[in-house]
């Protein structure tokens, strides 16, 4: 064996060059068939194609899947619509608007989807090859701040524009603020802005909370804010928990709270955490104590309708906010219900609603813009004021691309009359008393730097 | 000249050749974008590395995810505090990885079998957990770790490369590693540690680590202690997926820890024995086959069956549009489950199993794989 030569020493120098050419050749090929490899303008213009592409990234697996699903089928309906067929929803109601029912720019809307996962890297896996493969020149969805972030950051250095979905951390226009990024959605300050006085009238200046909050940085700002909110009216806060996310039992963080001296539970849950969670709270029993005199009570401040529809009963009576909800009156609610209503036969969640809306916004910015360009359609974007989309007058705030509109508490319906019925609307709190100046100290520490439009 | 060196230079140069030209053989495949091209180099190295420890000592490690993870983040914290040149996250992601893997290995290599596996499963839970809590600091938790546009980078500042508006990006000396450079990068890389693992079966090293597997008892015997070559393997494989998960970073300045989830272990096992177990070829392949189901048949959706079925007659293609749809978009599981399910029972030595008996179906028994593979035991009872 040892006399032999080892496999690998017998090639002559001349063979390495041979061989080191031919890689050479092979390696540059590639570069002359990939896509940006000529100058263009900027990442993934559509040119004088007859259609544009747009990037639905949501998640269908995990513990946020309903979401999901359900902003899926908004992203379906608003295509739809913009391509000039169905009975257009909220194209009629919106204003401003520039959208003429042909597609976008006269080019025909088609859209690719993926599976968030609600995983970071499986989200920007997914937005990575909607941009790469599929050339979408916008990507949206999500419904976890935490891939909201990860896919806004990808979309800044990719040189597209990201129309968050359903995200709610403090973050995600905050301190994880960017150029490219939008948010229709409100956001975990607002709501606490929001509860403050309500839970006041109904529970007293004299309260002792805790807290259980998803280990994220939608818990984490979620529940910074509601503690400011809740100490501004004279509570104060026993102890703040961290729970993993898609925990699934919570036994053993509910069990510490019927020995504590807390008299009020605040949940920063969301989709099955929050309906575990709420569940097993009312199965120990926590509804039915009393302590220092005072009724014990649960408060969930994010809320969503299809979190109710999986809870059940145990959500009645229970405080908490909302973005939107299908029961609102306006022409544009009415006419987004209506429309999503004949096509799935169940009312949208807010998840729904707002993908929808931010999917209609960015046509709109598109067409007044005259270009897919991203750096144009975020000027349009800045500071644009519209209405008729289901919460009042709205602003895209141009310090940190923030939507500012009014915003709903809510409660468990007593009586329910149907299995959609569950949330009945008990303020809508005015915008002005849900802002904040943009540097605001839960908002400091990011910056949206330039934007980005991929060209290279 | 030597038989079976001539055949491992026409392997390296085949292989070398296949992994460059990806981009012009993909393309019928809708896989030559640079984001999974470079998932395919990545797990490529990944898998190879695991291979080393399991297709040739036969130890199942279920906790390689860890050291994945913690090679992310080592780069990552290179990014924040030294530099956006890539050399260093990537030796830094090593090293760590390296460090992680020899105490993880030195405690769980005390025992063997299944012990051995769930210790180690029961280490990367832990450092999946820790993560998420005391770690916080370090990981930034459910978020993950990304950059800022206030992060120290001492190196880059000291060089002159001064803080602009918008996030850096990771590079090589000045070409940014995203998109088709990122990609040339990690194939490279692949190629290298390719070439390293063919060295490493090659070597008395491996002979060792392959007698260990055949009957350890037996080395004890004759007077080997075999923990060490154990530890080396395990230590060796940890860097692997140490630089998978440095590169992971190098493409895309992120780091989370659902990287060490035990799902992110299992998958490069299924990985390996999908590819085949102990073959130099066969985890690239069943790498890449899995990040293909992962990335382009969850992205199926029922408008793009229409589509593909458009030509058949109205209401048979929507029974197909029905059918198929089942298996692709979100049930893309379903799919891999299925083929995971036929390539255990029909070809338990993985695909390159296939691939020998197809060269022996077409009288080419000896076809240049075919001395790579070493002695597989399951493959060889299926054929007889």
């Amino acid at each position: 064996m040892s006399n032999k030569k080892t496999p690998l020493n017998t090639w002559t120098r001349r063979d390495v060059l041979k061989a080191s050419a031919a890689s050479t050749a092979i390696a540059g090929a590639p570069m002359f068939f990939t896509r940006n490899a000529y100058g263009a303008d900027y990442l993934n213009n559509p040119g004088d194609a007859s259609s544009v592409t747009l990037g639905f990234n949501v998640p269908q697996s995990g513990a946020y899947a309903d979401e999901g699903a359900d902003e899926l089928r908004a992203y379906q309906l608003a295509v739809e619509h913009l391509n000039g067929e169905g009975d257009g929803g909220m194209m009629n109601t919106m204003q401003p608007s520039a959208l003429k029912g042909n597609g976008i720019l006269g080019k025909k809307v088609e859209y690719v989807t993926g599976d968030t996962q609600t995983k970071s890297d499986a989200a920007r896996a997914s937005a990575k090859r909607m941009i790469e493969k599929d050339g979408a020149v916008m990507i949206t969805g999500g419904s976890s701040s935490g891939v909201a972030v990860a896919v806004q950051g990808l979309c800044q250095e990719a040189g597209v524009i990201f129309m968050a979905g359903l995200t709610h951390s403090n973050d995600t226009t905050g301190k994880d603020r960017k150029a490219n990024g939008f948010r229709h959605f409100f956001n975990g300050y607002m709501s606490g802005a929001a509860l403050g006085p309500v839970l006041e009238k109904a529970y007293g200046k004299e309260r002792r909370a805790y807290h259980l909050t998803a280990d994220y940085n939608w818990g984490w700002t979620q529940e910074a804010s509601i503690v400011a909110s809740t100490e501004n009216i004279g509570w104060t806060t026993d102890q703040t928990v961290k729970t993993p996310v898609g925990a699934g039992d919570f036994s053993q963080y509910i069990t510490p709270i019927l020995n504590s001296d807390a008299d009020t539970l605040v949940l920063n849950h969301y989709g099955k955490d929050m309906i575990n969670s709420l569940t097993q709270a009312v199965q120990f029993g926590l509804r039915d104590k009393s302590v220092n005199g005072k009724d014990f009570q649960i408060i969930v401040p994010l809320y969503s309708r299809l979190m109710a529809q999986g809870a059940g009963d145990n959500v009645k009576g229970i405080f908490g906010s909302t973005n939107w909800h299908w029961s609102l009156q306006d022409e544009g609610s009415k006419a987004f219900v209506k429309s999503f209503g004949a096509k799935y036969g169940n009312p949208p969640s807010q998840a729904a609603h707002t993908c929808y809306v931010q999917a209609l916004l960015y046509a709109d910015a598109v067409e007044r813009a005259g270009t897919f360009e991203p750096c144009q359609v975020v000027a349009a974007l800045e500071g644009h004021k519209f209405d008729g989309m289901g919460n009042g007058p709205t602003e895209y705030r141009a310090e940190d691309h923030q939507c500012f509109k009014d915003v709903l508490v809510v409660k468990g319906k007593e009586n329910p009359s149907s299995q959609f019925d569950l949330l009945e609307i008990v303020e809508v709190t005015p915008r002005a008393q849900v802002e904040y100046p943009h540097d605001h100290e839960m908002f400091s520490g990011g910056a949206l730097g330039s934007c980005n439009n991929g060209a290279a | 000249m030597n038989k079976s060196a001539t055949s491992d230079w026409l392997l390296f140069l085949c292989f070398t050749v296949a992994v460059l030209a990806m981009p012009i053989w993909l393309k019928p495949f809708g896989a030559d974008y640079p984001d999974l091209m470079q998932r395919f180099a990545i797990f490529g190295i990944f898998a190879i590395g695991f291979n080393i420890l399991f297709g040739l000592t036969g130890y199942l490690s279920f906790g390689h995810a860890a050291f994945l993870g913690a090679g992310s983040y080592a780069a990552l914290w290179s990014y924040k505090l030294l530099t956006m040149n890539v050399i260093p996250a990537v030796i830094f992601s090593i090293i760590i990885a390296g460090i992680f893997a020899f105490l993880i290995g030195f405690v769980s290599l005390r025992r063997s079998g299944i012990y051995f596996s769930i210790l180690t499963l029961a280490f990367a839970q832990m450092s999946y957990n820790l993560a998420y809590s005391v770690l916080m600091p370090i990981t930034n938790g459910e978020t993950g770790l990304q950059l800022n546009l206030a992060d120290p980078r001492i190196l880059d500042r000291a060089a002159g490369i001064e803080a602009t508006n918008s996030l850096p990006l990771p590079n090589i000396f000045g070409v940014a590693t995203t998109g088709m450079p990122g990609f040339y990068f990690c194939a490279v890389i692949l190629i290298i540690g390719f070439f390293i693992a063919l060295r490493i079966t090659r070597s008395p090293f491996g002979m060792m680590l392959k007698a260990i597997k055949s009957n350890q008892t037996r080395m004890a015997y004759t007077g080997f202690n075999t923990r060490p070559y154990l530890l080396w393997a395990f230590v060796i494989s940890g860097m692997y997926a140490g630089l998978a998960g440095g590169l992971m970073a190098v493409t895309d300045p992120l780091a989370g820890a659902e990287r060490m989830q035990w799902t992110a272990s299992g998958e490069v096992v299924l990985m390996t024995i999908l590819g085949g177990v102990g073959t130099l070829i066969g985890p690239v392949l069943g790498a890449a086959l899995i990040k293909y189901f992962e990335n382009i048949f969850s992205s199926f959706n029922k408008s793009e069956l229409q589509e593909v079925f458009a030509f058949l007659p109205e209401g048979l293609a929507d029974i197909m549009v029905s059918v198929s749809s089942m298996f692709v978009g979100k049930s893309w599981h379903l799919t891999l489950g299925l083929v995971f399910m036929i390539v255990v029972i029909f070809l338990p030595g993985g695909i390159m199993e296939g691939v020998r008996r197809m060269g022996r179906m077409f009288g080419i028994g000896k076809a240049p794989k075919e001395p790579l593979s070493v002695a597989n035991t399951q493959g060889s009872q299926a054929n007889g």
